[in-house]
This record gives C-alpha cells, sequence and structure tokens, in this order.
C-alpha cells in the first residue's frame, strides 16, 4: 500500500516529466516557434488508465476568443492559491514567458494582440481530432464531460441544448453531469436523458424535492485496462438558488457530502480501484469537500471556468481544472494498481483552432446543426472597435455595454447584468453578430424587467451577491462572479462580512450618493422569479448596437475594489 | 393549572411539541430556551449530529436534521426567527434510535442550534449556519 509520502514522491517524479510534456513544454515550443498539432498532443503514455476531461464549453461549437479574467480573488485559504492567481503571477507561478500562447490562452494581457497572433481557441470538430489523438495512442481512455454543455448560444437556445446532445453522442463522451442543462426544464432534461443521451447522466446529489430520496444515477463503473474505474456525478450544488427554481420544482441539489462518501464507499465495496468524481462544485468548493471526503483519487472540477495548467494536490486526491468553453482539453494519464492511485501525468492541452485540423465528422455535423439558422446567425448588427470581454469578478466591458443598452432602451436609472462567467470575448475590428450577442445572453429566462427599488434593496442584492463569491467558507459560495452594474457606482470590501462589504454607492450620471429610503428606476435580466416580463435581453441588445453601428466601450471605473 | 411555556414543551413523549405562541411579542428569547432547556447544565460539543444545507434552497422549507445517540430529548432553535424556538423531541427509553427530521422556515441567514440533553443531565449543542439568500446570478 503506497503512504503519502510515497505518493508525494511519486508526484513530484511525474511534476519533472511534465517538464518534457506538459506544460513547460510550451514555452520552448514559442521559442522555437514551433506550434503545431504534433507538439500540442504530444505526451508520453504513463500508467494504465487515462481520463480525458472537457468541461463547460457552454454549447460553443465553434472556435471562438475568451479573453481569462482580470479579476479572480480568492478569500479565505483560498487567497493567493491557484486558480486565483492572475496575470503575470500567473505566469511566474507556472513559469510561462509573457507574450507566449500559453500566456495567451491562459491569462489576459494583450489579449486582442495575441488574439491576432495565435488566433481563436476552442471548437468541437477541433476537440475531436484531440480525443481521437488520445484515443488512438490510449483505446480505453475514458472520456467525460462535466456540464454546462447543452446552454450558451443560439443554436442550442432554438433547438432546446439538440445540437449539443448530438455533438456529444458523436464526440463519444462516456457520463457527464450537469448545471445550465436543467434551465430547460425537468421535463426537456427528462426527454434528453431517456430518449436521445447515449451515456450516463450522473448526479449524486440530485434528489426528489418531497421525500429527498436519490433521483438520478449517482455513479457508472468502467472497466479499463484492467482496472475498475467508478466515476460519481456531481452536479452543480445551487441549482434551485442560482438558477429559476421553477423549472425543476420536483429536484433538490445540494453538496450532501455525506452521500458523496457514502457512494465512496459503496464503488470502493464493489471492487472500484480508481474513484473519480466529475464535479460541477467549482474549484473551492471541490479543494473543500476533498479535505473532508476520503477515498476521492481525482476530482475533474467544473463550474468555475477555471484552466489550471497543473493538478492541485489535495491530500491523496488530484483536483483537475480544464476551463471552459472548449478552449482546452485536459488528458491524465493514471498508474493504478493494487486497487490504488499510484501516479500520475497530467496535459492541459490548448485547443489552439488555427494549429489542430478539424475532424471532418464533427465539423459536417457542426454545420448542419447550423444550417438551418446560418442567416438569422450570422446577420451583422455592428461593429466593435473595442475588445469586448466578462470573464472575471467584477465589471467587463460585454457587461458595460449590455447595461447601457438596458438603461438605454429600458428608459432605467440603473441597469443590473448577472456576473455568469460564460460568454465569449470580440476583438477590436470584429462584427458584432447575432449570434455574438446571443453567446453572452443566450437563456430560457432572458426578460429584460424594469421596476423601481429603494437604494436599500439595490445594496443588499449588492451585499448578498457578493458574499456568494466572497464568504471565506466556499460551501457558502454560488460560484458566480459579482453582479454588473449601469449607472451606479460602489466600493466593495472583499475582506469584509456580508452586509458590510458594500459603500459609497453613488449615481454616475449626478455623482449623487444613492440613498437607502429613495426610489430608483431599475431594469436587468435573468430574474429567477417566475413570471417575470420584459422583452428578451438579446433584442434589447441588438436595437442598441443597431442604433451605434459602431461600438466603443471603455473599461468601466465605476467599481473600487478593496480589502485585497 | 397554569401551563408554562417550558411545561409545554415538556408534554411531548416520543412526538413532536411545537411551540405555538400567540405573538412574536412573547417570544421566549435564545438564552431562555436554552437555560430552560439545560437546567443550569453548561452545554458541551460532540456526540450531536446536525445536518442543515449550507444555503437553503427555499426558506420557507429547510430540511434539518438532528442525531444525538443516548439523548432523552433534542431541542431545535432558530434565533434569527421572530419565534426562535422550533421543537423539541423527547425520545422515551423504547425509542430505536434518538434522531429526528424535519423541515422548518427560517426568515433569515442564521446559525441554527441544536441541543441534546442526555439520561444524565448533560447536554450537548451543534449550530449550523444556514443562508437564506435572494439568488441569481450563478454561471
Amino acid at each position: 500500500m503506497i503512504t503519502r509520502r510515497e505518493f508525494l514522491q511519486a508526484s513530484l517524479a511525474t511534476s519533472m516529466l511534465w517538464g518534457a510534456s506538459g506544460i513547460g513544454n510550451w514555452s520552448r515550443l514559442a521559442a522555437q516557434q514551433a506550434l503545431s498539432q504534433d507538439k500540442l498532443l504530444e505526451f508520453d503514455d504513463f500508467g494504465n488508465v487515462t481520463l480525458i476531461h472537457i468541461t463547460d464549453i457552454h454549447a460553443q461549437m465553434r472556435p471562438i476568443w475568451f479573453r481569462e479574467p482580470e479579476w479572480n480573488i480568492g478569500v479565505g485559504a483560498a487567497q493567493g492559491q491557484p486558480p486565483h492567481v492572475v496575470g503575470k503571477e500567473f505566469l511566474q507561478m507556472f513559469q510561462i514567458a509573457p507574450q507566449s500562447p500559453e500566456a495567451y490562452a491562459l491569462t489576459y494581457e494583450d489579449f486582442s494582440a495575441l488574439g491576432r497572433e495565435y488566433g481563436k481557441m476552442g471548437g468541437l470538430d477541433r476537440v475531436a481530432t484531440v480525443v481521437a489523438a488520445i484515443r488512438a495512442a490510449r483505446p480505453e481512455a475514458l472520456l467525460l464531460d462535466g456540464g454546462d454543455t447543452w446552454h450558451g448560444s443560439m443554436t442550442s437556445f432554438l433547438t432546446k441544448g439538440q445540437d449539443m446532445v448530438n455533438a456529444m453522442n458523436l464526440l463519444g463522451v462516456e457520463a457527464m453531469t450537469s448545471h445550465w442543462e436543467w434551465t430547460y426544464g425537468a421535463d426537456r432534461v427528462r426527454e434528453i436523458v431517456e430518449n436521445d443521451l447515449q451515456f450516463p447522466f450522473l448526479g449524486a446529489n440530485i434528489f426528489d424535492a418531497e421525500w429527498d430520496e436519490p433521483a438520478f444515477e449517482p455513479y457508472q463503473m468502467f472497466e479499463r485496462g484492467g482496472v475498475q474505474v467508478a466515476v460519481i456525478g456531481q452536479a452543480f450544488p445551487y441549482m434551485p438558488i442560482a438558477n429559476p427554481r421553477w423549472m425543476f420544482p420536483e429536484y433538490s441539489f445540494g453538496i450532501r457530502e455525506e452521500r458523496m462518501q457514502e457512494m465512496v464507499d459503496e464503488v470502493r465495496a464493489k471492487g472500484a480501484d480508481l474513484v473519480v468524481c466529475l464535479s460541477h462544485n467549482g474549484f473551492d468548493v471541490d479543494r473543500k469537500m476533498v479535505s473532508r471526503v476520503q477515498g476521492i483519487d481525482v476530482i475533474l472540477t467544473g463550474h468555475t471556468h477555471d484552466a489550471v495548467p497543473e493538478p492541485v494536490v489535495i491530500g491523496e486526491t488530484i483536483l483537475i481544472a480544464s476551463g471552459s468553453n472548449g478552449k482546452f482539453v485536459s488528458r491524465v494519464d493514471l498508474d493504478v494498481r493494487d486497487g490504488r492511485m499510484m501516479g500520475f501525468r497530467h496535459k492541459l492541452i490548448p485547443i489552439f483552432a488555427d494549429v489542430i485540423t478539424p475532424d471532418p465528422e464533427m465539423a459536417a455535423l457542426i454545420e448542419a446543426e447550423r444550417a438551418p439558422f446560418k442567416a438569422q446567425l450570422e446577420e451583422e448588427i455592428g461593429t466593435t472597435e473595442s475588445l469586448l470581454y466578462r470573464r472575471g469578478n467584477f465589471q467587463g466591458t460585454w457587461d458595460d455595454l449590455i447595461c447601457d443598452a438596458i438603461r438605454s432602451e429600458r428608459d432605467a436609472q440603473i441597469a443590473l447584468s448577472p456576473g455568469v462567467r460564460w460568454g465569449p470575448s470580440l476583438l477590436p475590428g470584429d462584427a458584432i453578430t447575432r449570434e455574438d450577442i446571443h453567446n453572452v445572453t443566450s437563456m430560457t429566462y432572458g426578460q429584460c424587467y424594469r421596476t423601481e427599488m429603494t437604494g436599500e434593496v439595490i445594496k443588499t442584492i449588492l451585499e448578498d451577491v457578493a458574499d456568494n463569491i466572497f464568504n471565506t467558507d466556499p460551501y457558502y459560495q454560488q460560484g458566480g462572479d459579482m453582479v454588473r452594474v449601469g449607472g451606479i457606482g460602489f466600493t466593495c470590501d472583499v475582506a469584509k462580512p456580508i452586509g458590510s462589504r458594500i459603500s459609497e454607492m453613488v449615481l454616475t450620471d449626478t455623482g449623487a450618493t444613492v440613498d437607502a429610503a429613495s426610489s430608483y428606476t431599475v431594469a436587468g435580466w435573468a430574474s429567477v422569479n417566475e413570471g417575470t416580463e420584459g422583452p428578451q435581453i438579446w433584442d434589447v441588445i441588438e436595437a442598441h448596437v443597431k442604433k451605434l453601428g459602431t461600438v466603443r466601450v471603455a473599461p468601466s471605473d465605476t467599481v473600487r475594489v478593496t480589502g485585497l | 393549572m397554569k401551563l408554562t411555556r417550558r411545561d409545554t414543551l415538556w408534554l411531548g413523549l416520543g412526538g413532536l411539541a411545537t411551540a405555538a405562541l400567540p405573538g412574536a411579542g412573547l417570544a421566549a428569547t435564545v438564552e431562555e430556551l436554552t437555560a430552560g432547556f439545560a437546567g443550569g447544565a453548561t452545554p458541551g460539543t460532540g456526540g450531536i449530529t446536525l445536518t442543515a444545507p449550507e444555503i437553503a434552497e427555499n426558506g420557507n422549507t429547510v430540511p434539518i436534521e438532528v442525531s444525538a445517540p443516548g439523548a432523552v430529548a433534542i431541542m431545535l432553535i432558530a434565533p434569527g426567527n421572530p419565534e426562535p424556538s422550533v421543537a423539541t423531541f423527547t425520545f422515551g427509553p423504547a425509542a430505536g434510535s434518538q434522531r429526528a427530521a424535519t423541515r422548518i422556515r427560517l426568515a433569515k441567514t442564521q446559525d441554527v442550534l441544536a441541543l441534546a440533553k442526555m439520561a444524565d443531565g448533560s447536554v450537548v449543542q451543534a449550530q449550523s449556519t444556514v443562508k437564506v439568500t435572494i439568488g441569481g446570478c450563478g454561471g
């Protein structure tokens, strides 16, 4: 039996190997200007089990720009730990050369210039090529999808996720878990799971809300390389809180770590040599869960969209974070013997769309799925002269534009836009197509409401959302970013407790202080309340962009962050 | 006979005795409730497990489970509610286990408190923060 010390030595050995085959190699490739498909896929086979992890694709079938966060603040024990490291510090931590392809893929600085040099990333046809190449080397490799797959694009919205279901079946996914999938409603989820999906839809933490009994398959056992592999699914725990509960009223979620421990014990008793948790908890929640649940070898983590070039080792568990939007595929080779994981080798494979040859069969499927909507999708609504991006804890230029559109089209003093983590970027000079607008707004509850709120209510909302990000206990974090605002500015002290983080709220038009007792007109979108009325947010933005023609958005400075 | 609030709580025999006071103005404080239940004993820790969600999916019906092997009574308190007293469960000698599960309403984010009284009169307690949030913005 391997001891903890031996395990760490094994880790060290493999981390030395990364220098030859993993992230460390990227810098050398950049120096040689030799970015090629073969180099990206280069991997010395290791051990007897291979896992392939994709997650949070958000229905992005085609290559995209996606600027990684400039703000990813960690609080409490997570402060300064991956994934809460950005920019130059990230490059230093992982020894990545500035301006290199991996700096472009993993960080935000000089994004527009580097994007032009290295091209878009992702594309399911490129992902299919990478998966096929790994399977050629390791025919029994296990392909697992962490969820947030069926939602996020105009075609997925119009087909209620069917385009992505078809693509994932073709890709040969072998198990998935879920989050935004549920926003198509429980009936649609069951319809897909029962009729269309060619692999299990796992969720150990999905329970019947009335009787509090398990409602979906918790795990699946696979025999690979002579090894019994158990994959336990963990759906997004805060489903009925973060998204509209009325869309799936018959289900309850939650972290349910006792249940996770029970499932680990159960699969071990059934003879599992390797226990993999396919999770949509988010990185910090997984980091905490794995410190309290014994016996998980690998957590394939999702939800928070972090791309971390090396596994994070917690006790005897490795955490793998594979980014979002199809930008990355993780390959994890494991040495499993005597019922234990003895060592690992890992590579976060960046999907450089101009370098990796598209798989023809997947490319044909993507074209076929787009064909009925092509004219609608590709109609140009305007052009942007500025970099449009969303991802980050606070404000982004895409949401600044969205908030401007809301205030202007809905005649409101204050605009609110949800801090979701999905939504690709656009580079200066890019056309803004209808599809681009949907990529940052697509949802089944996109009505743009208009209402009146007192200053006190607005502060309560900001405090509540801030606590979902900056509560020092990860189990109390929901994993979204801060709500984005238009028409008001504020200071957020991330180190304070709930109720005292937000101060200095002002109306940006006049500089007047937001008064707790006064009433203001507020418009926003993505309300979780049933019966919300208003035009769809994408129509609001389209009308605004049409009027502007050319969009120019300077990064806003209305939110001040302290307590770092 | 004048039935005091404390007597009412003790009337339950293996069942659930809910506190049904006429108005919030008369609600007993957490200190009064714990002092009354503990009967002078200083609550210790361990031997009691309180299971509650970290974030309530619906603040109007929050599943709570409490287990305290060997207990003769378990009291649940929601200090942030207008009426902090939630329930007291009592267990007779024939009880197969000393465990209770119910759903409670929580007015706001708070530390739910559970106290268990053992046969020897000693008292243990556990607490768990349950967040009641407006939700949204998960992505």
